[in-house]
């Protein structure tokens, strides 16, 4: 007999039973504290966002600060206003990691506790699980500046908001800038486009479109996979130095971005080529490729910066109460902490709109869809809101849902971000009828009768 | 490392019968769980916990009782999910059942192919080629657009879960869906390793050369393991899609999921049906409650990351507590607990 001299030896000796009944006691314990669920009774008025955040894993840079910013705008509209007309603005937090598992649980998990107002997971992968959950449960998903394109038609995905921009829009954005710096669209003629996109579910999105638009404007386009998370790269830049492309299009997440604006350096091809999509457009994308990065230009939707009034609110009345949410202070006003702040603006803002109509009290996520579906924005008020020059505007309609973002391109300059743009519409027109077509598919795949607006115009309590 | 085989010589006849524990555990799956639990645990722990278990029971009898080491796991489930998923979108009027058999014939199929080096090779030699299954489909998967019906994120949407018209569509539904899926397979497996086929998995297993002596053929009882396997673990894959995920990407396949069902087979214990089910419950559903339960208590005071981290920490240091205190695993521990130290002593290999 071999007695292993460790935690459990205490129990050995003892009557079987004994440990039994004490692991069975252990158990319920355990199994009692996780049926319980987190969150506590809905007080008279609250609103709750469930923020499926990511501070760890290899997405961390865009989570913390997304999430940060959010979160800020959220604090300085309880601290400053009192909330929403008094409805208190309340969430939790649940990692997921940018994992598809872990935001289900944590979707499962959030979704018990009264009063959501919309669902904000920043990731493709983890929307587009959600899209059949969060259609059942009438509670909004907002997937800004990402997610999937033909939920931009409102009348089959009544629940989802692609805001400000949806990935075949950034994509036209993209095409018309260079565009402009070769002279004008029928330049673009037998030029080649490379696109080094990420090996993910948001990756591949635009994979068609880019397709379409090299057809229509006679370019020839060659798309590259980058495998998540992206760490190595020679591979696919030498098979773009051997192509010798007129410009290469950035479509990276996360460290894959530094990696490629560094392979480039070391592969010869010039920075000032490269044009960076919406989510290569951070300073936590460049800051890590050093020199490497200098002169490389790329799309946003909301400048950089913290000179904006609202920013300066946050930083005196949030930062200054020592409720900020960055750890890093340099942080603040970050391309993806001001697009969390735009992304709180907008979901605050739809919930005030909601109110307007339905009372100044916690609405039902049924009702802050009809917030976000007349969620219009126009310049005046963004700049009462303390955003003039942060974002645009935005005019979200019952079967628009991604609302009319305009974008701008930004160049790094080796310290900060550059506009080097005027706010450029994307060729929505264009993009319309491609959406409108994916949207029927899907909607005859899942036997869905497409909304009117008059369906859109009433809320289930 | 103790085998089925002499576990059930050690069963002494005064005992309760085996089949009592199991029965029990159905009789409380079916008939209890369905009328307490919540969506969240049917949704978030079980249907999940589920799924993982059986592709543990699947991975155990290729490795745990066939000792043939793979690290393709996950990319049997990518098969399984995605020929079902093909299946059921490609012939109409396959009831969504056999697209599920069928997806997991395709990973059989596969399994086999992948299977065909362990003629010649062994132990961390065969993990490197499996290796190979799951780069390959990962990549077949999202290199050709055919296998996700050319959706341009390479996302799957799940098909509703319906069998002969009645729904499975609702929390207890795909949960009801997914234990019965998983009742018939683990009783199957149980049935299958305590035949001359198990057995034979298990001689070739502890000494390839003497079972080639005694008149076992190996290449038969070798790629048979590669493919009841696949086919366990390629319809755990379709659960994973069809009844938890409900959507699915070739990256939610990935190698950290191949990893994560072989340490549920080693932390559960190998060769050991009930093992895979231990393994899964605590690497599925104990991160779950302590991050409940983390945030719960400590959720006021520190960010998601740092809890996230501080869970890492606590569920790898258990980890290493449970293997120094049982190296046979989970249900070895569970053994020594239920029916008392001396007894069970006697089977302690050290």
């Amino acid at each position: 007999m071999t007695m292993i001299p460790f935690l459990f030896a205490p129990w050995r000796p003892a009557v079987s039973y004994f440990g039994s009944l004490r692991t069975i006691a252990r158990t319920a314990v355990l199994a009692i504290s996780f049926a319980i669920p987190i969150a506590a009774p809905a007080k008279a008025a609250e609103q709750y966002f469930p923020l499926q955040s990511y501070r760890v894993g290899p997405y961390a840079a865009g989570g913390t600060g997304f999430f940060g910013g959010f979160i800020d705008y959220l604090n300085l509209v309880n601290i400053r206003d009192g909330g929403v007309n008094g409805v208190k603005l309340t969430w939790d937090e649940c990692e997921t990691q940018y994992e598809v598992e872990r935001g289900v649980e944590c979707y499962e998990r959030q979704k018990s506790h009264p009063a959501i107002a919309a669902w904000n997971p920043l990731s493709v992968g983890i929307a587009y699980a959600m899209i059949d959950r969060i259609a059942q449960d009438k509670t909004p998903l907002i997937t800004i500046n990402h997610g999937r394109t033909d939920s931009t038609d409102g009348r089959v995905f009544p629940y989802v908001f692609p805001l400000l921009l949806n990935p075949y829009s950034e994509t036209s954005g993209i095409i018309n800038y260079i565009a402009g710096k070769e002279g004008g669209l029928d330049k673009l003629r037998g030029k080649k486009i490379v696109v080094l996109y990420h090996g993910s579910p948001y990756g591949k999105e635009t994979i068609p479109i880019y397709e379409l638009l090299a057809q229509k404007y006679g370019f020839t386009v060659s798309q590259i996979e980058v495998p998540h998370p992206g760490n190595e790269q020679q591979a696919q830049w030498l098979t773009i130095r051997r192509e010798k492309p007129d410009f290469v299009v950035l479509r990276g997440w996360g460290v894959m971005n530094p990696v490629a604006l560094k392979t480039a350096q070391k592969t010869g091809f010039p920075v000032d080529h490269i044009v960076g999509n919406v989510w290569s457009n951070s300073e936590e994308d460049v800051i890590p490729a050093g020199s490497a990065a200098k002169g490389y230009v790329a799309i946003t939707t909301q400048a950089s910066g913290a000179e904006y009034p609202v920013l300066q609110e946050i930083i005196k009345t949030v930062y200054g109460a020592g409720k900020g949410n960055l750890d890093d202070k340099k942080r603040i006003g970050s391309v993806y902490h001001n697009l969390g702040i735009v992304n709180g603006i907008l979901n605050v803002e739809a919930i005030r709109i909601a109110q307007e109509k339905f009372g100044h009290r916690t609405l039902t996520g049924d009702e802050v869809r009809w917030g976000f579906e007349h969620l219009r924005l126009d310049e005046v008020r963004v700049a009462a809101l303390g955003a003039k020059g942060l974002f645009h505007s935005i005019n979200v309609t019952w079967d628009n849902h991604e609302g009319d973002g305009r974008v701008t391109f930004q160049q790094w300059d080796g310290a900060k971000w550059k506009v080097v743009s005027d706010w450029i519409s994307p060729d929505w027109a264009l993009l319309r009828p491609i959406i409108e077509k994916s949207a029927a598919a899907y909607a005859a795949e899942h036997g869905i009768t497409p909304r009117t607006a008059a369906d859109a115009e009433t809320a289930s309590r | 490392m103790s085998t089925a085989v002499f576990d059930r010589a050690e069963t002494k006849s005064w005992r309760v019968p085996s089949w009592i524990g199991p029965i029990a555990v159905l009789a409380v799956a079916y008939g209890v769980m369905p009328f307490i639990g919540g969506a969240y645990i049917f949704e978030a722990i079980l249907t999940p916990f589920l799924a993982l278990s059986l592709a543990a029971v699947g991975l155990n009898l290729l490795t745990g009782y066939a000792g043939q080491l793979s690290l393709g796991s996950a990319a049997f489930m990518a098969v399984g999910a995605y020929a079902a998923y093909n299946f059921n979108l490609r012939i109409h009027e396959l009831p969504l059942i056999f697209s599920i058999a069928l997806g997991g014939l395709s990973a059989s199929a596969i399994g086999i192919a992948f299977g065909l080096p362990s003629l010649r090779l062994r132990g961390f030699y065969l993990a490197v080629s499996t290796l190979a299954a799951q780069f390959f489909v990962q990549w077949a998967l999202t290199k050709f657009g055919w296998f996700s019906n050319n959706n341009a994120s390479g996302v799957i949407d799940a098909p509703p879960l319906s069998i002969l018209g009645v729904s499975f569509d609702d929390p207890v539904g795909r949960y009801l869906f997914a234990l019965t899926v998983v009742t018939v397979l683990t009783a199957l497996s149980y049935r299958l390793v305590n035949t001359q086929t198990g057995h034979n998995f298990i001689a070739v297993r502890d000494n390839e050369l003497a079972a080639r002596v005694i008149g076992i053929p190996i290449l038969k009882t070798k790629l048979l393991a590669f493919g009841i396997s696949s086919f366990i673990i390629g319809v755990a894959g379709a659960l994973w899609a069809f009844a938890y995920l409900r959507t699915v990407e070739p990256a939610g396949f990935n190698l950290d999921r191949s990893f994560e069902i072989l340490f549920i087979i080693i932390i559960g214990g190998l060769a050991s049906i009930r093992g895979a089910f231990f393994g899964a419950a605590l690497i599925v559903v104990f991160p779950l409650i302590l991050s409940r339960v983390g945030s719960l208590l400590l959720g006021g005071h520190f960010d998601s990351g740092v809890l996230d981290m501080s869970q890492r920490i606590v569920l790898g240091s258990l980890i290493i507590v449970f293997l120094i205190a049982e190296p046979d695993g989970l249900t070895a521990l569970w053994d020594r607990l239920t029916k008392g130290f001396s007894r069970t002593s006697r089977q302690q290999p050290q």
